[in-house]
């Protein structure tokens, strides 16, 4: 018999996720560690990390990274790219990082062209600490800030990071994906590919937004989370590519 | 936009502006990458960074607004590569983050603060008001910035190669600390060579995990113990940094019952009026720290001993005044003249608030 | 013909793969981890498993590896 499935290479050795049981950051780290290892980028590889759960980031992959501030790590990325263009930069951001503290360096680094790839993490909530209301809570849904719910009075509207950065010239790529079955995980390892790919074209910036489960903040056994992402997120948050200037 | 071409190797006397000089001094050090935010009186760095880098192929971004614009610097320093931004006063405000996390990283930025009047928008005259700012930090725990302060043009130049240089060797950010009235003043000067050797990054920097393990660079430490022993590092360092790097000027001192002290380019009016103070044959000499940051405290604490009165004069409430206090820790007297903002402390001003001083300390037995 | 070996310190007993495998084939066990979590345990004592991969796909703490 042959092995089928392996640790990726590039994901550092005996290392163990500190994320909470069926988080699915687990599963998007994963993919990237594959992908870098498919396209042969682990060596040529420097990242700019985020805060929040995905702040762990250098801790899990083999490769040079730098730590951004909050929200930072587009601009850092940004820096990065402009003095070393021979190397493949890419972030890895949550919610709260990359679309509320740092929506502006985000929106700007897609207006810029810039040949970076960001990833980012929806999982609705701050997840680190402990499901507070955020940029992309959905409507009605309870936080630890949002008591009752979010409403429009208080809190007005999710943002949906896809679509908005799909809107930019600077954009090559931008998709939404889920990680909450099998034809889906595929899909989004795809997309991840394509957003890396157009940064190594040169085409522009890059850009996934994966859904993840939070269970814990969500309150919510890790199957319910993700039956949770199928028929709730969804409705919020439609899956597809909103940009693709290669086709 | 004056945009002359000064060259690398230009040992003949220009004269050029202080923003310029500071700009084409960073091209000569080997700057890769400058990230910038238009604001007054700063601005001309980066408009003529602008078109140089662009012609020399190297990086430049306008940035968004300050926070991003240091943040590119970290990322790009991270690299091994020597990159820059420069702003003022209530901007650099906004860069307090991120030069907390350079520290605690250990990433050489190099930040160029050319100082207008503060508090909030304040205005764009000038003042010396960010000398706390740039020395105590405004960013979140115990960490310690290199801050060079010039007083001519050419020590525009000349600490623009210095902050690069030190930035990389002790891989500390450094802030030089200038002020409007620098910026936006020309003056005679020389560009000559970047004088420093270039410092081998390739132990830390950031090229890809290629024939390597991996390396990264970040300050979250939830193990307590690691991170005790990270600022105790830190600090260790600053200790060489003050041993090493610690500079000041100092003017007839030898002889001198009464000491001037100031920075930046407040430091030219103090030694003019020095001057019309000893053709009344009052023994006055001037004392001006360099290196804010690290300070020459243990310098000033033994020019104490042997002078009868220090007078700071700054153009703030009297920021350095209270660390040249403390290094004078109540050896002999020590006395204020300033000005919040605005117009110079004129050599005049300088020299009747002396009188005043040396008449109410001493009732004029001096 | 497959097989899959679960590596009990990376397993984090979320359970995923209880649900996630068509055959049915991993189940919750009645032994603790040191986290005092019940493991997940591999049963296949007709030689169902076709290695098809779906559970290591879908674990979150890449706990499982596969043979086919």
């Amino acid at each position: 018999m042959q092995q089928v499935f392996s640790i990726p290479k590039s994901i550092k050795e005996n290392m163990r996720y500190t994320f909470c049981p069926g988080c699915d950051h687990g599963i998007a780290i994963r993919l990237v560690a594959e992908l870098l290892d498919e396209m042969g980028l682990q060596e040529k590889t420097i990242s700019a990390t985020s805060i929040g759960c995905s702040v762990f980031l250098y801790d899990f992959l083999d490769i040079d990274c730098v730590e951004a501030p909050h929200g930072r790590a587009l601009a850092s990325a940004t820096g990065i790219k402009r003095v070393r263009p021979d190397k493949f930069v890419f972030t890895y951001q949550g919610d709260g990082d990359l679309a509320s503290i740092g929506l502006a360096e985000t929106m700007h680094t897609a207006f810029r062209g810039e040949r970076v790839s960001a990833i980012m993490i929806n999982n609705t909530t701050y997840g680190m600490t402990g499901g507070q209301h955020g940029p992309t809570t959905m409507m009605g849904q309870i936080t630890t800030t949002s008591p009752t719910g979010r409403n429009r009075e208080y809190y007005g509207y999710p943002v949906k990071m896809a679509e908005q950065l799909a809107l930019c010239d600077g954009t090559a790529f931008s998709a939404r994906v889920a990680l909450d079955s099998i034809p889906h995980i595929n899909e989004a390892k795809k997309a991840i590919k394509k957003a890396f790919q157009v940064q190594l074209d040169g085409t522009g910036f890059g850009f996934v937004e994966i859904l993840s489960t939070c269970p814990t903040n969500w309150h919510m056994t890790p199957e319910q989370a993700h039956e949770h992402v199928r028929t709730k997120m969804v409705e919020t948050f439609p899956l597809g590519v909103f940009k693709d200037i290669t086709k | 936009m004056e945009n002359k071409n000064w060259k690398a190797e230009n040992s003949e006397k220009v004269l050029i502006k202080g923003n310029y000089a500071i700009a084409q001094a960073a091209i000569n050090a080997g700057c890769e990458a400058y990230f910038g935010y238009p604001i007054t009186p700063q601005t001309e760095i980066g408009e003529y960074l602008s078109a140089k880098m662009q012609e020399l192929g190297r990086g430049y971004v306008c940035a968004e607004s300050e926070l991003a614009a240091i943040n590119m610097v970290m990322g790009a320093v991270s690299t091994g590569a020597k990159a820059m931004t420069s702003s003022s006063s209530c901007a650099v405000a906004l860069m307090q983050e991120a030069l907390s996390y350079a520290s605690a990283n250990e990433l050489p930025v190099v930040l160029v603060n050319v100082m207008r009047a503060g508090p909030g928008l304040g205005y764009i005259y000038p003042a010396q008001g960010d000398y706390n700012q740039a020395v105590t930090g405004g960013g979140n725990g115990d960490y310690k910035i290199i801050v060079l302060a010039p007083s001519t043009v050419q020590e525009c130049i000349d600490y623009t190669y210095r902050a690069f240089y030190l930035a990389q060797k002790y891989r500390n950010p450094v802030i030089m600390l200038a002020d409007g009235l620098l910026g936006q003043m020309m003056e005679p000067a020389t560009f000559g060579n970047y004088p420093y050797p270039e410092v081998d990054t390739s132990q830390w920097a950031l090229t890809g995990a290629k024939d390597r393990t991996s390396r990264a660079i970040y300050s979250c430490a939830p193990d307590e113990k690691k991170q005790i022993q990270r600022i105790y590092d830190l600090f260790k360092k600053f200790d060489v940094i003050t041993e090493n790097e610690t500079s000041y000027e100092e003017f007839e001192t030898e002889d001198a019952d009464i000491i001037l002290t100031a920075f930046g380019s407040m430091t030219r009016n103090i030694k003019a009026a020095m001057k019309v103070l000893r053709e009344k044959g009052l023994k006055v000499g001037c004392f001006r720290p360099i290196t804010l940051n690290p300070f020459p405290t243990k310098k000033i604490a033994e020019l104490a001993q042997n002078v009868k009165n220090f007078i700071v004069v700054e153009m703030n409430m009297g920021q350095m005044f209270k660390d040249v206090k403390c290094a004078v820790n109540g050896l002999t007297k020590i006395d204020l003249i300033n000005r919040p903002c605005g117009e110079w402390l004129s050599v005049e001003e300088i020299v009747s608030s002396v009188e005043k001083i040396l008449e109410k300390n001493y009732a004029a037995s001096v | 013909m497959g097989k899959i070996v679960i590596d009990n310190e990376r397993c984090k007993s979320c359970y995923i793969c209880t649900e996630t495998c068509p055959k049915k084939l991993i189940k919750k066990s009645e032994k603790t981890n040191r986290l005092g979590d019940f493991m997940v345990e591999f049963d296949d004592k007709n030689q169902d498993c076709i290695g098809c991969a779906m559970c290591a796909k879908r674990c979150p703490d890449m706990a499982i590896e596969v043979w086919r």
